[in-house]
């Protein structure tokens, strides 16, 4: 194995690799993408945002392309390999509490916000400004922003939902285990299964946002309960969205012959990506839908 | 393996043979020192453009009465001078340190992740173009302090978005920088360094960077709530919609909290290396210090609402706070404790970097003891919101942090050169900062105690004298720090060659004074041996 790479990255030598353009591309299209989202949102128009959005996808695409082509030829050494590991954990930690920040919000509202408005503990809001209001929870508050609403049963689409995350977390162990094994046929289909189940999800949830919408008057704008409710869901379908399509990017990598039973970083960070959406789903299924 | 290859020019393992011609270097740049060396030039524009929002507010602040602005535009530059000195001085500058000097204390080539280092760098400055920007659209920009508390700063007019945006682009490039610290510490060490033989300032940085992971995605989550509050009509903090602006301020400070120590952890790891050296002893108590910012970090995590004691809480939740904010002061108390020890018949010499690092010890200190003043609940009712809160803060971060800072610039910068800094220069910068930083803050002390509320352009005239004094000190202080700026670049540009050791007297401790100054290109090319 070693030999194969001599060239370019000796054992126990640390690969620095050449400079590159696309760093300085990513910040300016993220500065177009903001500066344009900042125009929209002030004036109505929306071209910029959507330029921007356009470099970020080209973006992703270069300098994964050029990532890829770097790994597949080897470049990349052992010592590399677990800078990228640990790069990919502390990532996904930073994901987990940016979650954080929305569950705590909705603690704070619901166990917190809630017995305050409702006249426990400091009784000034509930005497001066809302008198008689009760809390409880679903609430869009002592000013009912939003109007009568309903909210979805948990063990509705939501349970489907949450079979269908579990059981692709089975699939794409089962791929990687097929992966290790070097079973490339298995690994192929248990990996389509994966993203398939992934954008079937994604499918559901938007069919659920539109019921909530047309049929129970559940919007964004319903109070606390349709703030906590679609920022919690929508930044975890977003998740999902992202990691289905990263799927399908080691979906087709796999057809193409990458990764092998050693050396499948790409493999298996998304892996952990797609474990880390699915045990965000199981917090939303029990704290944002059942209780 | 690798011995049959050092004559090879891949013997290091990399693509990368020195520096790119022309802007490519820098746009592209890839090196640990030139990104670096960006962070700290970035750092130092900042400061001054900090600093010089700073002199529109004393100058506003020198006599009762309204002078030259108007109390919208005052506010704004609270704000603004705030966000800049926070994000983009005091935190890029630690960064911008920690570029430099990890992989030269660890012995690693490069740091990492070198192009997502390249990438956490150059969102910055359109980071900050975006912040800046906000002065000039219509509303004008974000005058609700940097604390960004609703009701209030969802006001602002077509800057909220680009404050909101800016924030956004400066904790992606602080996650992606605390990642590329973690991984170059964990997983790039020289063979025998293990943990407990880390240069302190990587300890204190491998710290830091796990709370920046940590928090920096809260404060993102607590702006996109302010923007849905604002433009997409959700409810976090509005109370008719069963929200709570109260929430605000405890997300924004459970980020806070850690956040202040995230700017003076790294502070006590350059304390750390300066005082041993100059001491000509090491340092007191390693394993007790690295313990200590521990506990400090994990403290940081429970302390948040001592920011929040006048908002109602339960008098069971002031109680917590309160002892567990007190409970820092062991910690801190055991670091001032191991730095004092240090020197304690010590063969001490006091150039530059001693002199700004016992600087600190005192002054710091100070600042900490006002921090257990405001600790305490009963009284901070009287000190909240008060100039007493200014003093303190502007004592930990100037002649804490951003002594600090200075003081590992005067320490390093010959390493990093080649060349030695104007010593007499240095010396009279040390001198005139700490004395007008004193007259600047300290009268703060008397100003909040006496009740005068901060982010106010006018105030009651039996305030008058200590607003004057303080302003003559900020101006003073401001001036000073041209001398800064002019002894760094007649230092970049040439001197005195420096030694590999620089401090050849002093013979200071660690891996990076075993290479030349300037270091090569790829620090090291061969991992040394730690024993």
């Amino acid at each position: 194995m070693a030999h194969a790479h001599h060239d370019h990255a000796p054992a126990g030598k640390y690969y620095v690799p050449h400079a590159s353009h696309w760093p300085i591309v990513g910040s300016v299209s993220l500065f177009i993408t903001m500066f344009g989202a900042t125009q929209w949102l002030n004036s109505g128009s929306s071209t910029m945002f959507w330029v921007g959005i356009a470099c970020v996808l080209g973006l992703f695409f270069g300098w994964f392309r050029d990532v890829i082509n770097e790994s597949v030829s080897g470049t990349y050494n052992e010592a590399v390999d677990r800078s990228f590991r640990m790069g990919m954990m502390w990532f996904i930690f930073s994901e987990v509490m940016f979650f954080a920040a929305f569950f705590g919000a909705l603690y704070y509202a619901r166990n917190i916000a809630q017995p305050w408005l409702s006249g426990q503990g400091v009784k000034f809001a509930n005497s001066v400004l809302w008198q008689n209001f009760s809390g409880g929870w679903p609430s869009n508050g002592p000013a009912r922003l939003g109007g009568e609403f309903e909210v979805i049963p948990a063990f509705s689409l939501p349970a489907v939902n949450t079979m269908i995350l579990l059981t692709s977390g089975v699939t794409i162990t089962i791929a990687h285990h097929a992966l290790k094994e070097n079973k490339r046929g298995i690994l192929k289909v248990f990996l389509a299964l994966t993203f398939l189940l992934g954008f079937l999800f994604v499918y559901l949830q938007s069919t659920e946002y539109a019921e909530a919408y047309k049929e129970m008057n559940l919007k964004l704008s319903t109070g606390i309960y349709g703030s906590t409710f679609f920022m919690l869901t929508g930044f975890h379908g977003l998740h999902v969205t992202i990691g289905a399509i990263m799927l399908t990017v080691i979906w087709l990598r796999s057809m193409k012959g990458h990764f092998n039973p050693d050396n499948h970083f790409g493999f298996e960070a998304v892996a952990w990506y797609w474990h880390f959406v699915d045990v965000v789903w199981l917090g939303l299924f029990i704290f944002v839908y059942w209780l | 393996m690798s011995a049959s290859h050092t004559h090879d020019t891949h013997a290091a393992g990399h693509d990368d043979h020195g520096p790119m011609k022309g802007w490519r270097r820098w746009l592209f740049a890839t090196n640990h020192k030139d990104i670096g060396s960006m962070y700290l030039i970035f750092s130092l524009a900042m400061f001054l453009t900090g600093g010089a929002m700073a002199m529109v507010i004393r100058a506003e602040l020198l006599k009762p009465g309204m002078q030259f602005i108007d109390p919208g535009f005052f506010n704004s530059m609270t704000t603004v001078h705030a966000l800049l000195m926070v994000f983009g001085a005091v935190m890029p500058a630690f960064t911008g340190l920690a570029n430099w000097m990890i992989p030269l204390q660890v012995g690693a080539p490069d740091m990492a992740l070198p192009r997502m280092n390249n990438f956490s760098f150059w969102l910055l400055p359109f980071a900050f173009t975006l912040l800046i920007l906000t002065l000039f659209v219509p509303g004008g920009a974000p005058a609700g302090g940097w604390t960004l508390y609703p009701p209030l700063v969802l006001q602002t007019g077509d800057a909220f978005p680009m404050a909101v945006f800016a924030v956004h682009l400066m904790g992606a490039s602080s996650i992606m920088g605390a990642i590329n610290v973690i991984v170059t510490i964990m997983n790039m060490r020289a063979p025998g360094m293990t943990l407990l033989k880390m240069p302190l300032f990587v300890w204190t940085w491998l710290i830091t960077a796990y709370l920046l992971i940590a928090v920096m995605p809260v404060l993102a989550g607590a702006v996109t709530m302010l923007l849905t509050d604002h433009y997409f009509g959700t409810s976090f903090f509005n109370a008719a919609g069963g929200g709570d602006p109260v929430m605000f301020q405890h997300i924004f400070w459970f980020f806070g909290h850690p956040e202040v120590y995230i700017m003076i952890l790294p502070a006590f790891g350059v304390v750390s290396e300066i005082i041993p050296t100059f001491s000509r002893k090491p340092l007191f108590g390693y394993d007790a210090m690295v313990y200590a910012t521990a506990s400090i970090a994990f403290l940081s995590f429970i302390v948040w609402a001592h920011h929040m004691f006048t908002t109602g809480m339960p008098l069971v939740g002031e109680m917590f706070f309160m002892l567990s904010t007190m409970l820092i002061a062991i910690p801190t108390g055991v670091k001032v404790f191991n730095w004092t020890a240090t020197m304690w018949k010590g063969s001490l010499s006091f150039e530059t970097p001693m002199l700004f690092s016992l600087s600190f010890l005192f002054l710091f200190t100070i600042g900490g003891f006002s921090g257990l003043m405001l600790a305490m609940a009963p009284v901070d009712f009287q000190y909240h919101d008060t100039y007493f809160v200014v003093a303190h803060f502007h004592y930990v971060l100037v002649p804490g942090a951003v002594f600090s800072i200075m003081a590992a610039t005067y320490y390093w910068l010959p390493k990093w050169t080649g060349n030695m800094y104007n010593e007499k220069l240095g010396k009279l910068h040390f001198w005139l900062s700490t004395i007008f930083v004193n007259v600047l803050f300290f009268p703060q002390h008397f100003l909040g105690l006496a009740g005068m509320p901060r982010r106010i352009p006018d105030y009651s005239t039996q305030f008058a004298d200590w607003n004057f004094v303080s302003s003559i000190g900020g101006f003073c202080f401001g001036l000073t720090q041209l001398l800064f700026v002019y002894n760094i670049i007649s230092c970049v540009r040439g001197g005195v060659k420096a030694s590999d050791k620089v401090w050849d007297s002093a013979s200071p401790h660690g891996l990076e004074w075993t290479l030349s100054s300037p270091p090569p290109y790829h620090s090291f090319e061969v991992p040394p041996e730690v024993k």
